[in-house]
């Protein structure tokens, strides 16, 4: 019954008719499209840059991996285009790996996580789900996603100018970072405009979140997905600008020669520029008190995500809503003093080592809470096995995993044997692909209907999340057992050494689950692209869940809602016992006692509309 | 949005936006400042002979100077906004003109300090004094010149509002100019801690 309802409304549902209300007078292509103000448009902007980057990033992965199965061999297709300076007869040089990996780590972190899970779906979700028509300051909000392509395209030009693109690893250390060439250089620049996006985007975020809510919408019945993107915000506002700082000092230190990270007695060919003084380990602190947040600026939008996916497919409130909450802020607020467990072996105080040792262990806490009350909001719920919950239940397996082996690296004395081993390379590509990128598939395959209209297409997600999940398991299980086997990381030829040459068969048994791993990708790509064009127009409200984005037409116009919203009630009201249907959308008024019937009727126009 | 809705309704906070989001932007900018703080005090600690003999090259007058400049022009700032509020257009033009000339006056004072140091020879520094001489220079001119940005970055709103209201339709919107108050008060307070820790602090022994 409830089906019909809403294919009956589908066909008349035209997002145009409400386009044209809005407006005044009509928006030229460029406004509508390119500068636009919209929140919506943004998301979908920052949503297909990020995808592109996505692709980008994964093939350098992809030449990575190629290189540690079969170092020296010729790269299959392209090997022979690829220009002498970065390949040797086709194989890959140690100077075109180390940009590779330098790369890919920036690319996947600061052009396709952050710009996934907080760009767009922070864009997409904090207006609707609090029931406004837009940001508070829709023009900034414009100029945080326009500086992220010019920045991306900074990094990347790194490969078109002498001496190659930024090579010192994502993490810029210095003195290898400060004494590279104009790559270096490039990266600096992007990473600022990127950093400056963000908090750009943060500040709006904080300020729609505080003062744009609809009426009834106290802070305690806003969605984890806002909460999550509220907390997100407040890291960003206060991490990111720190990182500007280290990066300004880093750059005069390749720019004008400054010596903040670059040491006395400096035995280099660009030894006499510098006066010395400085110390290369401030950076690392600098750098990590920004970039350990920044995991968590990773992470945490996406378990707001994951919990509102879980909730609505498990038909069940979210298990200890405030408990999650509270479990958000302690997570933010331990990660910002936890950042010294990324510089155990770089010379630290081991009394100061252990300090950072236990604040970090402490965050098992809040995140087992949080662990523990997504298996209790599952648990014996009714399951809807739509690909965005299976992509959220595979969150959850995965970030068990990558938070487990998290704790082997925050134990100060198992860090000094793994440390800088394939072990911590399994263990951020758990929480960041496995974590990050599962629960943003799991937002794309959710909201993809509010987003553009358009159902995604079951059938093709479901063997999208089902190739993904096992050659991402396939690809980065292994990789625990590299580590413990003392393979370091960013290692170009790791066959140099003896004592890891019985490890090229697993290296190449992880590559070619890695090519299917990046193969499968274009299963979603593919499915993004046909379901626009040939996908079956999205009714208002496909997962029949509560929260307000749901109320607004399939593809809502500029301004959002074609109604007044008053919120009733909080965001994961379920299965609730006094009710036949099995949710309680937030703005649908409460029903008069004894007239049932009624309101059933009407919470179903509600949703079907 | 449409007509006869009331989805974009009154700042739940009370606070209007603009204002809102300058808090928050603020906070981060004491971050960013931070940043720079926390390495100076980390960097100080260990070129301490450099960055004592080197703070004694600075013209703590000049920066005296400019510190008077700077918190007289947070008190023409706050009469400005005052006068707007109230509706006295006189006054407020001349308030808001005073700041901009004490913001110039600021930035002139650096520029005859950064040109004195370029200009500097002596044995310790023989080819002049710049941000590449040694740590304390670099946080010298880094920190002082990210300073001079962000009163430049004020200044520009200000010069657009005053010429706006010599126009027909005059400038009428004091929360927005209470925004950029706020802003500039931000800037004058890094001021007050750049002077000390850059100018004042002296070896025991010089």
């Amino acid at each position: 019954m409830d089906t019909a309802t809403i294919s009956l409304h589908e066909t008349t549902n035209h997002s145009h008719d409400h386009d044209h209300s809005h407006d005044h007078h009509e928006l030229s292509f460029v406004q509508k499209y390119i500068f636009s103000t919209d929140h919506k448009v943004i998301a979908r902007q920052f949503l297909f840059v990020a995808l592109f980057f996505l692709l980008v990033g994964g093939f350098m992965a992809m030449l990575i991996r190629w290189q540690l199965a079969y170092p020296g061999e010729a790269i299959p297709l392209i090997g022979k285009f690829l220009p002498d300076t970065l390949v040797a007869g086709g194989a890959i040089q140690p100077n075109f790996y180390a940009q590779l990996l330098s790369m890919h780590g920036t690319i996947m972190i600061f052009l396709v996580i952050i710009p996934l899970a907080v760009g767009a779906f922070g864009n997409q979700c904090i207006p609707l789900m609090i029931g406004t028509d837009d940001m508070a300051l829709p023009k900034l909000n414009m100029y945080s996603f326009w500086l992220v392509p010019p920045a991306g395209m900074l990094v990347c030009a790194g490969f078109f100018v002498e001496g190659g693109s930024a090579a010192a690893g994502w993490t810029s250390y210095p003195t290898l970072a400060a004494l590279a060439d104009k790559g270096q250089t490039l990266w600096l620049v992007g990473m600022f405009l990127v950093g400056f996006s963000s908090i750009m985007g943060a500040v709006n975020y904080i300020t729609t979140i505080l003062n744009k809510r609809a009426k009834g919408m106290t802070m305690f019945r806003m969605p984890l997905t806002v909460w999550a993107l509220f907390i997100t915000a407040i890291l960003i506002t206060l991490g990111t600008p720190v990182l500007a700082a280290a990066i300004s000092m880093q750059f005069m230190d390749q720019f004008l020669h400054t010596s903040f990270f670059v040491p006395s007695h400096l035995v280099h060919a660009k030894g006499a520029l510098y006066s010395g003084g400085g110390q290369p380990i401030l950076w690392q602190h600098l750098f990590w008190f920004y970039s350990h947040p920044a995991v968590y600026i990773m992470i945490l939008p996406t378990m707001g995500i994951v919990s509102d996916v879980l909730s609505t497919f498990s038909r069940k409130p979210i298990f200890g809503y405030k408990a999650m909450i509270f479990a958000i802020m302690g997570i933010a607020f331990l990660g910002f003093i936890v950042w010294g467990h990324h510089m155990f072996q770089s010379g630290m105080n081991p009394l100061l080592g252990t300090t950072f040792m236990l604040s970090t262990i402490v965050i098992a806490v809040p995140s087992a809470i949080k662990i523990f009350n997504w298996l209790g909001t599952i648990w014996r719920g009714n399951i809807k096995f739509a690909t965005a919950n299976l992509n959220a239940l595979a969150f959850i397996a995965t970030f068990v995993i990558g938070g487990l082996s998290g704790i082997f690296m925050a134990s100060a004395p198992v860090d000094i044997y793994i440390h800088d081993t394939y072990f911590i390379v399994a263990h951020i590509h758990y929480v960041l692909f496995g974590g990050s990128l599962f629960g943003i598939f799991a937002g794309i395959y959710y909201w993809f209907p509010k987003m553009f209209g358009k159902m995604l297409n079951e059938s093709w997600g479901r063997k999208h999340f089902y190739w993904s999940f096992a050659f991402f398991n396939l690809t980065f299980y292994p990789m625990h057992i590299l580590g413990v086997g003392g393979h370091m990381r960013r290692v170009y030829d790791p066959y140099v050494y003896d004592f890891l040459k019985h490890f090229q068969p697993m290296n190449q048994f992880i590559t070619i689950s890695a090519f299917i791993l990046g193969a499968s990708q274009l299963i979603l790509i593919f499915n993004i692209l046909w379901s626009l064009k040939y996908g079956r127009n999205a009714p208002r409200n496909p997962w029949r869940a509560n929260t307000l984005d749901w109320a607004a037409p399939a593809k809502p116009g500029h301004g959002n809602f074609d109604k007044d919203i008053t919120v009733y009630r909080g965001p994961y009201e379920y299965s609730h016992p006094d009710r036949k249907l099995d949710y309680w959308p937030q703005w649908e008024a409460p029903e008069v006692v004894g007239d049932e019937n009624k309101s059933q009727v009407s919470s179903l126009s509600h949703g079907g509309h | 949005m449409s007509a006869g809705l009331s989805l974009a309704h009154e700042p739940v906070s009370g606070v209007p936006h603009g204002k809102l989001a300058m808090w928050i932007f603020l906070a981060s900018e004491i971050m960013f400042f931070s940043g720079f703080f926390g390495a100076f005090i980390v960097l100080r600690n260990s070129n301490l002979e450099v960055f004592s003999h080197s703070a004694a090259e600075l013209n703590k007058w000049l920066a005296l100077l400019n510190t008077a400049v700077l918190i007289g022009s947070s008190l023409t700032m706050a009469l400005s906004i005052l006068n707007l509020q109230r509706g006295n257009k006189k006054n407020f033009q001349l308030f808001l003109g005073l700041t901009i000339v004490c913001g110039f006056i600021f930035l002139i004072v650096k520029t005859i300090e950064y040109t004195s140091k370029f200009n500097h020879v002596d044995p310790v520094f023989p080819h002049g004094i710049f941000p590449w001489s040694n740590v304390f220079f670099a946080f010298y001119f880094t920190m002082t010149g990210f300073h001079a940005l962000h009163v430049i970055l004020g200044l520009i709103p200000m010069i657009y509002m005053l010429s706006k209201s010599f126009t027909k339709q005059g400038y009428n919107k004091p929360v927005k100019l209470e925004t950029l108050g706020l802003y500039w008060h931000f800037v004058d307070l890094v001021w007050i801690f750049l002077f000390p820790i850059l100018y004042l602090i002296f070896p025991s022994h010089h």
